[in-house]
């Protein structure tokens, strides 16, 4: 593996070694020294063209546990602002010698992009690309669901997940589905018909547009966050009737199995697709989330820089 | 395995040779520790962690207390990462009493140039502060590259750069047996 | 002196010297008897100067992308004699002064004759109209009026723009684009692009104001141009419209005639275009309706990018491709060598209907004594791969690159002069 650009670049066995090189790897953040020296001496450069605190942090401290160099580059307050284009920023990068770029762009197919059109010769992970994908997301969600309903092994055959809300504009979605297809699990998504994506029939998961039908018998359920300016743009009329109809409180939790969990990519929205009580049950892993983001990063950097690079001799 | 091994494989210990190793081995770590109290087996992935688990035995046998058996992977410390695609991790167990103020024996199948030896040292500073670190190793086969030795040793087999030193283990192989392979001697 | 094509074929037709002189055919002759100086065209395919409706030249404005001269070169060895320069230049061609402007360019260039277009409304602002009887008396005589690039979307603006151009036998040649229905629109609307992620550009954004024009050109008697067909749905509504008496013509891009939405997973922008690239149903009902006729044109909508517009990420890039040198390899490999049309058709779409749409006077003629000797002569047999540092456009961006298309412009003449010989500009 060169670059992880897309949740479909991943086969089930990519899958499981990303997953399981992440649950050794958790066992670093249990250790009084939280640190491998596994990556010392490579760069890693984490290149965000969109404000997104939390994935670069995640990113951040996952490359530095492996010793790695890590260099911030925000387009905020940077030349990328007075208008530098992504090819030059990626030359710069390029010149200091990064071994790997990890890219949040508000332009789908931008980490693709930097990946195939020759300006840089490192990996490139995307961390979120327009409304495209966000594989790493998917990947974390994938290992706390493996952890949590699957003894923290093997795949997610069987395993019955639900994800609600902005279907249309969400990457985590489009990375979700795909991934935990790969891992064997039955995906529905639930969705308002206008925050559906065109085409969404011939993608590999079932549709529906009512949440408490497709509760029961659910493993978890993914909620996503949806933008209040939704409304302005005609995809739903109030913020009162998209709460009612799409999201989560107490009555339809209990819907759900006992063991069900509920997943959410943050940050959330109280109070609108999902409720103060269920944000807070102990079946909202959302902390738990975030901690197996470092983990499943770690395994993607180590897998995509520990080894030889490829293509050299 | 067996049908289609080449000519030039030359076994070097069977089973009972192997058995006998471990049982030495276990006799001189008691001995030289005056007992199993402080002990733990770390065996480095994957035979020597099955290796570790016999000497435990071995050990309980002798002294009659249970001696802590952990695994310690250094993938992630080796020194060769570069020269090969990134390869799957192996467990890592640490016992739940861990490893500080304990003597621990690094158990390893083959001693050969030290450098997993050198990584597995590496690992162990990362996981805590040992009394004091010992080798076992079932085959030193020489060509040291780094000022690292047994304290251990089943079996020292000299051999050639050419040759090729392999273990087997029930636990693993589904026989025992080390056979050295390449050029004949 | 007179010049003499030795042993060319018309529309591939039988063999013949066609001897021009004064910028005119004055004899078809038995070949290997025509008098004056010879080109040996043995063999090859002789068809009318191709008349290209919808070409960006970019001059005034955007030099560093193409010039009337650059786009006057690329026409040229493209086999056109004519093209329509669109309007969307800086500043717009909205006024008589600009489109005299590129008039006079394309007269000093001399390779083509560059036929500007003139703006439907003040800045392509789509609010005022812009002075088109202005437009139309000055030296350029514009005919063609086009907001290409925006969409007259205001109804009442469409209506009496149409009824408007009345006066000069004009045309308004529509871009189909419901602009709130492709608002940030991206790519071709589709499963593709709901799993690219990329805003999709739904082909009833282009029907449906297609559908409204053909009912408002009925309305008010005029005649309408649809630029730039691209949808199946489109070839339907104009099928339609044609069958019920509206005098309506379109147009279809050779690169909507080959190329497919496919491309764009590459994310590469070459493949990023306005209107997008659309399905595999949509080429062949767009081949189909060309063949039948149910589209009237073959026009380019050359345009030209500087490289920074194109390497870069998809969201960023600009939207348009070349087209003036491959259009002929694209036709011949999409609609002649399948059968889909004969030479002499091909020379219709090309060459004698785009010029009537056009009004353009001096264009479009059957190769016959009298006609003005604007000559396209063409190795069919050719093969040639597309290498985009030769062409002649100040851009780059075709889609082509290393792709191998058919038949080779050889000859070029305009009004009797060449333009290109041997492939290269003369």
């Amino acid at each position: 593996m060169r670059h992880l650009l897309s949740a479909a670049d991943l086969s089930l066995d990519d899958a499981l070694l990303v997953l399981d090189t992440a649950t050794e790897l958790a066992t670093v953040t249990d250790r009084s020294v939280k640190k491998l020296p596994t990556l010392r001496g490579r760069t890693v450069v984490n290149l965000f063209f969109e404000d997104s605190t939390r994935t670069r942090i995640s990113f951040e401290v996952a490359a530095k546990r492996l010793s790695a160099d890590v260099i911030n580059f925000a387009a905020k307050g940077s030349s990328v602002s007075k208008g530098e284009s992504l090819k030059d920023t990626a030359l710069t990068l390029e010149a200091m010698g990064a071994d790997a770029v990890v890219v949040r762009h508000h332009a789908s197919g931008a980490p693709h992009r930097l990946a195939t059109a020759g300006w840089i010769g490192g990996s490139v992970v995307n961390a979120g690309d327009g409304t495209h994908e966000h594989p790493t997301q998917a990947l974390l969600d994938a290992y706390t669901l493996r952890r949590h309903l699957r003894g923290g092994s093997g795949d997610l055959a069987g395993l019955r997940v639900a994800i609600v809300g902005d279907i249309l504009h969400s990457r985590v979605a489009r990375s979700n589905v795909l991934l935990l297809r790969t891992l064997g699990a039955e995906v529905t998504l639930v969705a308002p018909p206008t925050l559906m994506p065109f085409g969404v029939e011939t993608w590999p998961c079932a549709t529906g547009f009512d949440l408490d039908d497709a509760l029961d018998g659910l493993d978890a359920v993914m909620m996503l966050r949806v933008q209040a300016e939704r409304m302005h743009a005609a995809y739903f009329p109030s913020t009162a009737e998209y709460s009612r109809r799409y999201g989560i409180d107490a009555r339809r939790l209990a819907l759900m199995p006992e063991h069900a969990i509920v997943l959410h990519p943050g940050p959330m929205n109280r109070g609108m697709e999902i409720s103060a009580d269920v944000a807070d049950s102990e079946r909202a892993v959302m902390v738990e989330q975030v901690a197996n983001g470092v983990s499943v990063r770690m395994a993607v950097l180590y897998l995509l820089l520990g080894g030889q690079k490829e293509g050299s001799p | 395995m067996d049908s289609d091994a080449p000519a030039r494989a030359h076994v070097v210990l069977d089973d009972a040779d192997i058995g006998r190793a471990v049982r030495r081995i276990a006799h001189e770590i008691v001995e030289k520790a005056r007992g199993a109290d402080s002990l733990v087996l770390l065996g480095i992935p994957t035979r020597g962690v099955a290796l570790a688990e016999r000497i435990a035995r071995a050990v309980a046998d002798i002294e009659g207390t249970d001696v802590p058996v952990g695994a310690l992977d250094i993938t992630l410390y080796r020194d060769d990462l570069r020269l090969r695609p990134a390869r799957a991790l192996e467990e890592t167990t640490i016992p739940p009493a861990g490893i500080d103020e304990r003597t621990v024996v690094l158990v390893d199948d083959v001693l050969f140039s030290g450098r997993s030896v050198r990584a597995a040292l590496d690992a162990l500073s990362d996981v805590g502060r040992p009394a004091a670190v010992r080798l076992a190793v079932l085959v030193d086969r020489g060509h040291r590259e780094l000022p690292i030795r047994a304290d251990y040793v089943g079996k020292n087999l000299p051999t050639s750069l050419a040759e090729d030193v392999r273990v087997e283990l029930t636990e693993v192989d589904g026989v025992d047996r080390v056979s050295i392979w390449g050029e004949p001697r | 002196m007179s010049l003499v094509l030795r042993g060319v074929r018309p529309y591939g037709e039988e063999a013949v010297d066609l001897v021009v002189a004064d910028g005119l055919i004055v004899e078809v002759a038995p070949a290997g008897t025509g008098d004056g100086r010879v080109l040996d065209a043995d063999g090859l395919v002789a068809l009318p100067g191709f008349v290209d409706l919808h070409t960006h030249l970019r001059e005034p404005g955007r030099e560093d992308a193409e010039t009337v001269l650059s786009g006057s070169q690329a026409a040229a060895l493209g086999g056109f004699t004519s093209v329509h320069a669109m309007a969307n230049t800086d500043p717009v061609a909205d006024t008589a002064g600009v489109v005299e402007q590129v008039w006079r360019l394309g007269q000093a260039a001399g390779l083509v004759d560059v036929r500007p277009v003139g703006a439907v409304t003040v800045g392509l602002g789509g609010e005022r109209m812009a002075e088109l009887g202005a437009m139309a008396d000055c030296a350029a005589a514009v005919r063609v009026f086009s907001d290409d690039g925006k969409c007259v979307h205001d109804a009442v603006l469409m209506r009496r723009a149409l009824e408007y151009v009345k006066a000069f036998d004009g045309v308004v040649a529509q871009h189909a684009q419901e602009p709130r229905l492709t608002e940030g629109a991206q790519m071709n609307e589709g499963a593709l692009s709901g799993r690219l992620g990329l805003a999709g550009w739904p082909a009833v954004a282009e029907e449906a104001i297609i559908a409204r024009d053909v009912l408002l050109a009925q309305h008010v008697g005029s005649r309408l141009q649809v630029g730039h067909v691209s949808t199946a749905g489109s070839v339907e509504v104009i099928r339609w419209a044609k069958g019920r008496g509206v005098d309506v013509t379109a147009e279809v891009t050779p690169h909507h005639l080959l190329l497919t939405e496919d491309l764009v997973a590459s994310y590469d922008p070459v493949y990023k275009v306005n209107p997008p690239l659309r399905t595999a149903e949509d080429v062949a009902a767009l081949r189909a309706a060309l063949a039948d006729g149910t589209i009237d044109a073959i026009a380019t909508d050359h345009a030209p990018h500087p490289h920074e517009d194109k390497d870069c990420e998809w969201g960023a890039a600009a939207m348009g491709m070349l087209g003036l040198q491959t259009a002929l390899g694209v036709a011949i490999e999409t609609m002649v060598e399948p059968g889909l049309l004969s030479w002499r058709q091909l020379a219709d779409r090309m060459s004698v209907t785009p010029a009537r749409i056009g009004r353009v006077s001096t264009q479009g003629h059957d190769l016959v004594v009298g006609a003005v000797a604007n000559i396209t002569v063409i190795d069919p047999s050719a093969r040639t791969v597309v290498e985009p540092t030769a062409l002649a456009s100040r851009s780059r961006n075709t889609p082509y690159a290393g792709r191998t298309l058919p038949g080779r412009v050889l000859h070029t003449l305009y009004a009797g002069t060449p333009t290109v010989l041997d492939g290269a500009l003369a």
